[in-house]
Parts: C-alpha cells; sequence; structure tokens
C-alpha cells in the first residue's frame, strides 16, 4: 500500500465520484419515497383498475434486474426518439426502481392499521383527510419504517450501477483510475471502505430514527 | 326519507317533544340482509336505556347509524329537535362531534399516549390551543380516575384501563349523548367492574346514554327502559322490573328468556 | 415495431442460451451461499465469541459493499493478486456466493433463534450432543422456516447476476447488449431480457413454493 499513491491520486478521484454519488442518492431517495407512498396508497386504496395498474408497475418493476430497467431508459429509449442524459436515466432508474420497493412496504402498513382506529377517529369528527394525517400516517410510518429504511441502504449500493451506463460516480472513478494504474486491488478496497462508510452511517441513523418513534407495543413486536 | 329543516336551531319549526334523541323507522340493508328494519326510539335528556338482544340483533349497526358511521338507508334522525341531514360532510362531522361513542375494542389510537388520545381531537377537530386541550385532557382523565396514567401508551394498559380511556376521549367533547356499544365485552371478568363502575358515575350526574350490553344486573338496576332487538326489530321495550320479571298472567317475555340464557353463559354479573 | 419484432425473434436463441449460464450462476451462488451460510448461522447462534464477531465481520463487509464493487475487487485485483486465474463465469459465481453466505447466514439466524429454546433442551436431555441435536433437531426445523426468505434470495441473487454481466460473463445480460450493439434494436431487446429474467424469477418462486408445501409438516408452527 503506498500512502502517497493513495493520497494524492486515490483519495481526490474517489472524492469526485462520492459527490456524484451523493448527488444521484438523495434525488432518487426522495423521489422514490414519495413515489412509492403514492402507489402504496393507490394500492391499498384506490378503485381497482387504478390498484392493479398501480400493482402492476411494483411487480414489474421488483421483477426485473435494476440493470435492465437502466439499459432500457439509456440504450433502449433512443430507438423512440426519447434521449436521456446518463444522469437523468440514473436517477429515473432508481426512483422507479426504489418507488416499487418502497410501495410494497407502505402498502403492508397501511393495512396493518386496524379499521377501528378508523371509526373511533370518524365518531370523534375527523374528517377522511384529518384521518388520514393524524391517524393513519403516523401509524404506518412508523410500520413502514424498517422496511423502506432498508430499501435506502440498497439505493446506497445499487448506486455503483450508474457507471455501467456511463455515469461517472464513485465507481466509476475508481475503474477508470484503477484501469490506468493497474492498481484494482488497492482501489477497489478502498471504494469499498467508503460505501462501508456511507452503509453504515444510514443504518446508525435510521436505528436512531426508528428509537425516537418508538411507542410501545406498536410495529416491531 | 323525511326532508332535514337545516340550519333552524332550536327554534326549529318541528320541536318534538323533549327528547334530546329520537329515531325514527330507520332502516338498512348490508350484503343483502336487512340488518334494521323500521327501528324507531327516544331518549330523553339523562336518560340511560339498554339495548339487548342476540349477536346480529342489529344492536352495534343501529348504534352506528344513530352517530352516522353507517348511513341508514331510510328513516330519520333527530338531534336536540333538529333533523340531521346526511347531505353535506360538514354537516355529517359537526353532527359526529355531538355524540359520543365507546366501542367493543376499545379502538384507542395506538401511536399515542392515554393524555394524547383524550387530547387529539380537542386540537384537530375543535382546533383548541395545545394547552387548553391538555387541561381538559387531564380533566377528563382524572374523572374516569387515570390521571397518573396519562403518559402510558394503549399497549401498557390493561382492557378496562383502555376503556376508561376511551371514555374520557369520549367525553372530552361535550358530546349530547354518549353511545356505548358492549363495553365489557372484551374485558376479561375481573376488569368489567371498574368500566361499569364509570358508566353508573355518569349515569348519576345525568350523561344521556344509549348502551347495548350482556350485563343484565346492571340494566336491572340502572336502566330506565330496556329495548330488546331480535333480527333488527325492537321487539319489546320497557322499564327493567315489566321485562325482567315473570309475566303474571301472560306468561315468560321474550326478553326474560333471553335473558336467563344470557346468566347462564355470564355468570351472575356485577351490579 | 416490425424490424423490433424480427430481431427479438432472431436473437431469442442466443439469449435463451444465455438463460442457462444465469440459471448456472444463481444455482452455483446460492449452492455456495447455502454450504457456508448454515454454518455459519450455528456459529453466530450457538459459537464463542471470536467466533461471532469473526461473522459479523464478515457479514458487514458483504452486506455493506456493492455488488459491482465487489466483482471489480475480486476479479480485477483479488484474484489477479493471488495468481488464481479464474474464468468470468467462476468468478461471478464465486462473489455472488461469498455475498450470499452473508446474506443467507442471516436467514437462517433467525430461523435458528426463532425456534424456542425447548427444542434444543429437549434434546440435550434425551442424552444427545449438541452438534446431534443441532443437525437433526433444530436445522431441520429452521430450514423450513428459511425457505420464504431463501425465496427472496433467490429473486435478488437472479437479478444480481446480470450484474457480471460487467465481466464478460455469457449470460443474458452480455449476450443481449452483444445483440443490441449490432443491430440496434436496443429497446426491443433489453424489454425481452428483463421479459426473460421475469419469467425466470416467477419460475423459480414458484418451484419454492412447491418444495416449502412438500416439506411441510402438518400444523407445523413454531410459536404454536
Amino acid at each position: 500500500m503506498d500512502a502517497a499513491f493513495i493520497l494524492n491520486k486515490v483519495l481526490p478521484s474517489l472524492n469526485e465520484g462520492l459527490l456524484v454519488t451523493l448527488l444521484l442518492i438523495i434525488p432518487s431517495a426522495s423521489l422514490g419515497l414519495l413515489l412509492g407512498t403514492l402507489v402504496g396508497l393507490l394500492r391499498s386504496f384506490a378503485p381497482f383498475w387504478i390498484a392493479k395498474l398501480a400493482a402492476g408497475y411494483a411487480t414489474m418493476f421488483r421483477g426485473t434486474p435494476l440493470l435492465v430497467q437502466l439499459f432500457i431508459l439509456y440504450f433502449g429509449l433512443p430507438n423512440i426518439g426519447i434521449y436521456l442524459q446518463p444522469y437523468s436515466a440514473a436517477v429515473l432508474g432508481f426512483t422507479l426502481c426504489s418507488g416499487a420497493y418502497h410501495s410494497e412496504y407502505i402498502r403492508g402498513a397501511l393495512l396493518s392499521i386496524k379499521r377501528g382506529q378508523i371509526l373511533a377517529a370518524q365518531s370523534l369528527g375527523f374528517s377522511t383527510a384529518k384521518t388520514m394525517l393524524h391517524i393513519i400516517v403516523p401509524q404506518a410510518l412508523r410500520r413502514a419504517l424498517p422496511g423502506c429504511g432498508n430499501e435506502l441502504i440498497y439505493l446506497i449500493k445499487y448506486s455503483s450501477l450508474a457507471y455501467i451506463i456511463t455515469c461517472i460516480e464513485l465507481t466509476g472513478e475508481g475503474k477508470i483510475l484503477a484501469s490506468r494504474t493497474f492498481r484494482f486491488t488497492e482501489v477497489f478496497l478502498l471504494v469499498g471502505a467508503y460505501y462501508l462508510v456511507l452503509v453504515s452511517l444510514a443504518t446508525i441513523g435510521l436505528q436512531k430514527l426508528e428509537k425516537r418513534l418508538y411507542v410501545p407495543g406498536f410495529g416491531r413486536g | 326519507m323525511r326532508r332535514g329543516h337545516k340550519g333552524l336551531g332550536t327554534q326549529g319549526i318541528r320541536m318534538h317533544n323533549n327528547a334530546l334523541l329520537r329515531v325514527d323507522g330507520l332502516s338498512k340493508e348490508l350484503g343483502g340482509q336487512h340488518i334494521l328494519k323500521d327501528v324507531s326510539l327516544e331518549l330523553g335528556k339523562g336518560d340511560l336505556k339498554v339495548l339487548i338482544g342476540p349477536s346480529g340483533g342489529g344492536k352495534s349497526t343501529l348504534l352506528q347509524c344513530i352517530n352516522l358511521l353507517i348511513f341508514p338507508d331510510s328513516g330519520s334522525i333527530i338531534l336536540g329537535g333538529r333533523e340531521i341531514s346526511f347531505r353535506r360532510k360538514k354537516d355529517v362531522l359537526a353532527f359526529r362531534q355531538q355524540i359520543g361513542m365507546i366501542f367493543q375494542d376499545f379502538n384507542l389510537f395506538d401511536h399515542l399516549t392515554a393524555l394524547g388520545n383524550v387530547q387529539i381531537a380537542l386540537r384537530k377537530v375543535k382546533k383548541l390551543s395545545t394547552s387548553e386541550a391538555r387541561k381538559r385532557a387531564e380533566r377528563e382523565l382524572e374523572r374516569v380516575g387515570l390521571l397518573s396514567m396519562a403518559h402510558l401508551y394503549p399497549a401498557e394498559l390493561s382492557g378496562g384501563q383502555k376503556q376508561r380511556v376511551s371514555i374520557a376521549r369520549a367525553l372530552a367533547m361535550d358530546p349530547l349523548l354518549l353511545l356505548l356499544d358492549e363495553p365489557t365485552s372484551a374485558l376479561d371478568p375481573e376488569l368489567i367492574g371498574e368500566v361499569l363502575a364509570v358508566i353508573r358515575d355518569l349515569g348519576r350526574q345525568n350523561i344521556t346514554m344509549l348502551m347495548a350490553t350482556h350485563q343484565m344486573g346492571f340494566a336491572r338496576t340502572l336502566a330506565k327502559e330496556i329495548l330488546f332487538m331480535e333480527q333488527g326489530r325492537i321487539v319489546e321495550q320497557g322499564i327493567p322490573s315489566e321485562l325482567l320479571e315473570a309475566q303474571r298472567l301472560s306468561g315468560r317475555s321474550r326478553t326474560l328468556d333471553f335473558c336467563s340464557k344470557i346468566s347462564e353463559i355470564y355468570g351472575e354479573d356485577l351490579a | 415495431m416490425l424490424d423490433s419484432l424480427l430481431a427479438i425473434k432472431e436473437a431469442l436463441p442466443y439469449i435463451l442460451e444465455g438463460s442457462a449460464v444465469t440459471v448456472g450462476i444463481v444455482i452455483g451462488a446460492m449452492s455456495l451461499g447455502l454450504a457456508i451460510g448454515v454454518p455459519m448461522a450455528v456459529a453466530q447462534v450457538y459459537g464463542n465469541r471470536m467466533l461471532r464477531f469473526l461473522a459479523g465481520i464478515y457479514v458487514w463487509f458483504f452486506r455493506g459493499v456493492p455488488v459491482l464493487v465487489l466483482l471489480f475487487l475480486f476479479y480485477f485485483g483479488l484474484f489477479n493478486l493471488m495468481g488464481l486465474n479464474m474464468s468470468a463465469f467462476s468468478a461471478s459465481v464465486l462473489v455472488l456466493g461469498l455475498r450470499g453466505v452473508a446474506y443467507q447466514s442471516q436467514i437462517f439466524r433467525g430461523a435458528i433463534q426463532s425456534l424456542p429454546q425447548g427444542q434444543l433442551k429437549a434434546a440435550r436431555a434425551i442424552g444427545m450432543s449438541d452438534a446431534k441435536a443441532i443437525t437433526s433437531i433444530v436445522l431441520p426445523q429452521a430450514m423450513r422456516l428459511s425457505i420464504p426468505g431463501w425465496s427472496n434470495e433467490y429473486s435478488i441473487v437472479l437479478k444480481d447476476s446480470a450484474i457480471a454481466f460487467v465481466l464478460g460473463t455469457s449470460e443474458i445480460m452480455s449476450r443481449t447488449h452483444f445483440v443490441a450493439s449490432r443491430t440496434y434494436e436496443q429497446l426491443a431487446l433489453y424489454i425481452t431480457a428483463g421479459v426473460i429474467f421475469f419469467i425466470l424469477t416467477w419460475v423459480g418462486i414458484r418451484l419454492l413454493q412447491a418444495l416449502e408445501k412438500r416439506v411441510s409438516i402438518p400444523g407445523y408452527s413454531p410459536h404454536a
């Protein structure tokens, strides 16, 4: 291990890549969660055909590899005249895929809310909107947190696939550097370390969040 | 359904005697079954009336129709002299605030403390300030003897305590009357007493109540009137002594038949 | 549109051959995962502190580093360093397998831990050694409980096998890419690839569900 090499050449490149990775993860995670919540709501409460459509979307994106989805968006869409930048294709792909998984957890959480909660809210004079906002969402959020949190961790790792559709992020920078210098082991051990840090930070953050929202006897047995 | 006289206040053209609540000809069909068939009843201010009868007889549906959790197919509901219209969502919501409901399964909001449960409607529906809501909530919890448990979550409370919190929650809204749907049926026997004690107390405070229950002893001693419901109709009604004592001349009443069965199943209850 | 369909028709045999490779990768990786994952789970539940610690590090590493990075690290880096001359196929199986160990060990660990304590106690009481107790009493039950989790893992490994494309393995993705860059029918072909993966996922899950039924014990529930 050559300390000089690492400090002068590897870290700067990787840091640039890290920035792109973060720029990929943050929008995708937020949009994916939003999309997932919407789809989860539709799958749980919408009229039959809309619910079926939403379920179809989720099945499709969960049943096929993310890589295939990215390829379709970046290499395939040009066939019908839609040209996406690597970054846009990546964010779109991550959002759609993530959203499908999130919708699964959200749907599970929504369906687990006992009907009696809604009856009680109605009997007190809560409107449908208020019931959703103050009774259903707070409970569903806690139930969905482990699953959705898990999905966010996956997103951090799978952001590496963006490199394959030429969006150069952390892994991409590593590959380029390693190919030039043939120092694959060192470079990729470092790249791995970067991801381990990101994932560990995210895991700790989620655990803290779960603790803060914890209500005795609720959700997690 | 009769057209409602909206917005006439208590000086409405129709003053339906002194009844606080009057239900006329309520009918409801669910899934092909006639759950309620032309049910009518009256509740005066301060009355405690009890609905009894076999499961599936329509007691629960009737109660849920009265506070519009379920919309009846026909009939009318008159509260405080005003007939309720189901047309506008706003009216329905306002109406529901005036009627409190206690459920068999308590239905406390699991993500809130006892205090939170009592407070939340005050803050979000009645729009009280946080401190006003909290003070009122604390008063109600004290009224049912649970102020010390204000910061516990439903999962940490016993069944009896949960039901008492739900009573506090309903009372905090200052309802005109209280509907109780088998409030002790889901409780272990030793916990029933504490809830009945609270309800008896409410009766002494002249809170108007319509209660569906299997607690015969309670009904006998405290109810102003007992209504026996079977297959969607009110089959017999009258004061407890009439219905529950054996008829001297014409043999036993249906109510009495049913009640003796109940007493066998549930054992002698606490009055 | 017609061109696309024709392109698909012509490419299909070639791509489907690749699915044999894909399935090979998946079976290889999952077998490896099973073979090492079960002992690792046992070590984590019954082993001493050192074993648990080492297993923990292993799981943390292989669950925290992305598949793509692992593939690059091992194929271009570590294997070269160790002088191993591995084919892309073997490397893919090995890497996905090692990663699978990390995930599968957690599935089995959870299953073992969900069994009531009494099972092991009873085995000891009739004079079984711990080793025998674990293999003949605990594991058969835990394995059955693990089938749903394993099913999920199958789905994930199948999808991850597409990433092995970057090493030049001749599976579905690489073949599709190959044909697509020649015929310029990328959209149609990648969609086809997606459909093939979807079918493989579906079939695999059904098979595992059938397996679950076959080995199920009537009325069995560890929490009865």
